[in-house]
């Protein structure tokens, strides 16, 4: 059933995203570990790290496109469920810096010894175990999503008012993560992490591990993804989009389909988040902030809505443009995000990939047909 | 005839929107296997009933019974559609970006659950199922195109189609020949007599020479209330639905 369901999910576009994606990740890795520092052919750790760091926006904006793309439910707070997952890990590797902290208490992150807490509070338990911090990873940003969804869509909340509220959400957890005595480093987040699972998170070969780690999530939150959009449950989903009352009248509940969907689509933006948090070495508050939800959406329309590889690519594409652009001109980067948006919007409605596959449709409709295309079931 | 032989019963409904009344205590019932035609002038209420029966909207008064054990008043529309009640809308709404193939697909009565239709696979009884009601619809030829592509008759088509596939017990068809040409028209008929020999059918239709093809009893509603009932040559001597329609 599930072996079946996965082969539903593998066509030409799967295995083209595969093959770059872990080409070009192994080809960075290979570089960045086999030729000596200094010698022409050597790729910087920084590269790598920032290469790593593109991956898992590209995971989290395959989990926008799941539930925008397919389920037409535009979520403006996405950024949230990544910072919780971030939050997650970080969590655990403040954990994991045990004694070697300025403070040097064996059990309390330099933070609390600040803030002069006596006891580690009932939230931070279990932490210190890496496989009860990846669990968390899933559940914390899942639950969340499944009881504001529970609620969202069973009320019928839906277009811009439900856009509206998930900008609420992030708003409202960056206001309350912002508090010191919430217990999570207040506006400094957590940082100074120093290893995970034992490996140092200096050292090059853990960045290229993280890196892998990234590319392997991606993949697997990509063929995920695939999966369940190529099966039947894939194409209640965008009936629900397109026209949410006749599968109602067919005997479809609505509200089922998008609660699962976008709880599903919280989990990976967890995953997404906890790989984050280790390749950039901090996590703070600023990630609920509204308008770095908004920038996700920007990445998954540039890249194409509603097509998974277009949502990962348009992250890569417009964060790379990012990195370039804000070290050479850094007060017009977001007049230039906003320009990009607008001008795919106007020209690209489709977006990137949505612009090739018409250049293919019109290529192939230019050339006579040899035979009658013939599509089987 | 009472509730208890009717698949369709409804007693003294009311419906208001801010003060209009939409409904004004409007009985009717359907027998099994009956085909109704519903006609009435603009504002009449007959979409209004429609949403009543298949849960659309919540009515302020009154029964609505489905084969005289489900209420249908208190039911939503999913749980109504599960029942065995289909709706055709006035309007065709099938779903633009799936292939006609996939839009009956979806309609096929099966399993309608998350988990269900996540590990759906298509059995060659459904796919059976779905060449036999594009073949009904004549769609056949055009079963792999985007259902955007289609002309309006035929999106009308379609519509009947998925309507046909859920197999419901009770059909209610809107305004199905709204924007057909004559040809079209009296297809659409000859569709719909079809689907009625194993179905009951409610038709609400503004086309009096589709109503007089379908030669089926009528309902003549006015101001939320059924004032005539009978055959159309009936009704259409009936003082009151003589003034309804060419006014006072």
């Amino acid at each position: 059933m599930i072996g079946r369901l996965i082969r539903g999910g593998f066509d030409r576009t799967s295995w083209i995203f595969l093959t770059v994606l872990f080409g070009v990740t192994l080809g960075v890795a290979i570089l960045n570990l086999g030729p000596e520092p200094g010698s022409t052919m050597h790729l910087s750790t920084f590269v790598v790290s920032v290469l790593g760091k593109y991956l898992t926006y590209a995971l989290l904006a395959i989990s926008v496109d799941l539930v925008w793309g397919y389920c037409g439910v535009l979520s403006l707070g996405h950024g949230a469920f990544f910072a919780l997952g971030g939050y997650a890990m970080g969590m655990h590797l403040m954990r994991e810096i045990g004694p070697r902290g300025v403070y040097g208490n064996p059990i309390l992150p330099d933070f609390m010894v600040f803030l002069d807490w006596q006891e580690l509070p009932w939230f931070w338990l279990g932490f210190d175990m890496f496989w009860f911090a990846a669990l968390m990873v899933i559940v914390v940003p899942g639950v969340l999503a499944f009881i504001f969804g529970w609620f969202a869509f069973r009320s019928r909340v839906t277009g811009v008012y439900l856009s509206i509220i998930t900008q609420a959400l992030t708003y409202a957890l960056m206001l309350a993560f912002f508090r010191n005595d919430m217990g999570f480093g207040g506006n400094n987040g957590l940082t100074d992490f120093k290893d995970i699972l034992g490996f140092s998170l200096q050292s090059d070969a853990t960045r290229v591990g993280l890196l892998i780690a990234s590319a392997v999530a991606l993949a697997i939150g990509f063929m995920i993804s695939k999966a369940v959009t190529a099966s039947k449950l894939g194409k209640v989903l965008i009936a629900v989009r397109d026209a949410e009352h006749r599968t109602r009248f067919l005997g479809y509940r609505a509200e089922n389909y998008k609660l699962m969907i976008w709880t599903l689509s919280a989990c990976i933006a967890g995953v997404a988040g906890a790989l984050y948090v280790p390749q950039v070495g901090i996590i703070n508050p600023s990630e609920f902030a509204p308008a770095n939800s908004i920038e996700i959406v920007i990445w998954v329309a540039i890249g194409g809505r509603g097509t998974l590889a277009g949502a990962a690519l348009g992250a890569v594409l417009v964060n790379f443009g990012k990195t370039i652009f804000t070290g050479l001109f850094p007060e017009f980067w977001l007049f230039m995000l906003g320009g990009m948006f607008v001008l795919v919007t106007l020209f690209l409605p489709k977006g990137i990939i949505g612009f090739f596959v018409n250049l293919k449709e019109k290529w192939r409709a230019s050339r006579p047909p040899q035979s009658m295309p013939q599509e089987g079931d | 005839m009472d509730s208890k032989t009717a698949i369709l019963y409804l007693e003294n409904v009311n419906v208001s929107f801010d003060g209009f009344q939409a409904l004004n205590d409007l009985s009717l019932s359907i027998r099994p296997g009956e085909m109704r035609a519903i006609i009435g002038p603009n504002g009449a209420g007959k979409t209004t009933m429609m949403d009543v029966i298949t849960g659309k909207t919540r009515p302020d008064s009154g029964r609505v019974l489905f084969n005289d054990v489900h209420n249908l008043a208190r039911m939503d529309e999913t749980d109504i559609a599960t029942l065995g009640i289909g709706r055709k809308f006035q309007k065709p709404t099938e779903f633009e970006n799936h292939t006609v193939n996939d839009n009956i697909l979806l309609a096929l009565s099966a399993g309608r659950g998350v988990w269900q239709t996540l590990f759906a696979e298509t059995s060659a009884r459904e796919n059976e199922r779905i060449d036999e009601v594009l073949h009904i619809i004549r769609l056949d030829a055009v079963r792999h195109n985007a259902s955007a592509n289609l002309s309006h008759g035929q999106k009308q088509w379609l519509e009947i189609g998925m309507l046909l596939a859920q197999d419901p017990k009770l059909l209610l068809v809107d305004e199905p020949v709204a924007g057909m040409t004559d040809s079209e028209t009296s297809e659409t008929a000859r569709l719909l007599r079809e689907i009625a020999e194993h179905h009951s059918v409610v038709v609400v239709e503004h086309d009096m020479d589709f109503v007089r093809d379908l030669d089926v009893e009528v309902t003549v509603l006015h101001e939320g209330a059924a004032i005539a009932e009978g055959s159309l040559d009936y009704v259409s001597k009936s003082e009151r639905v003589i003034e309804v329609y060419l006014g006072r």
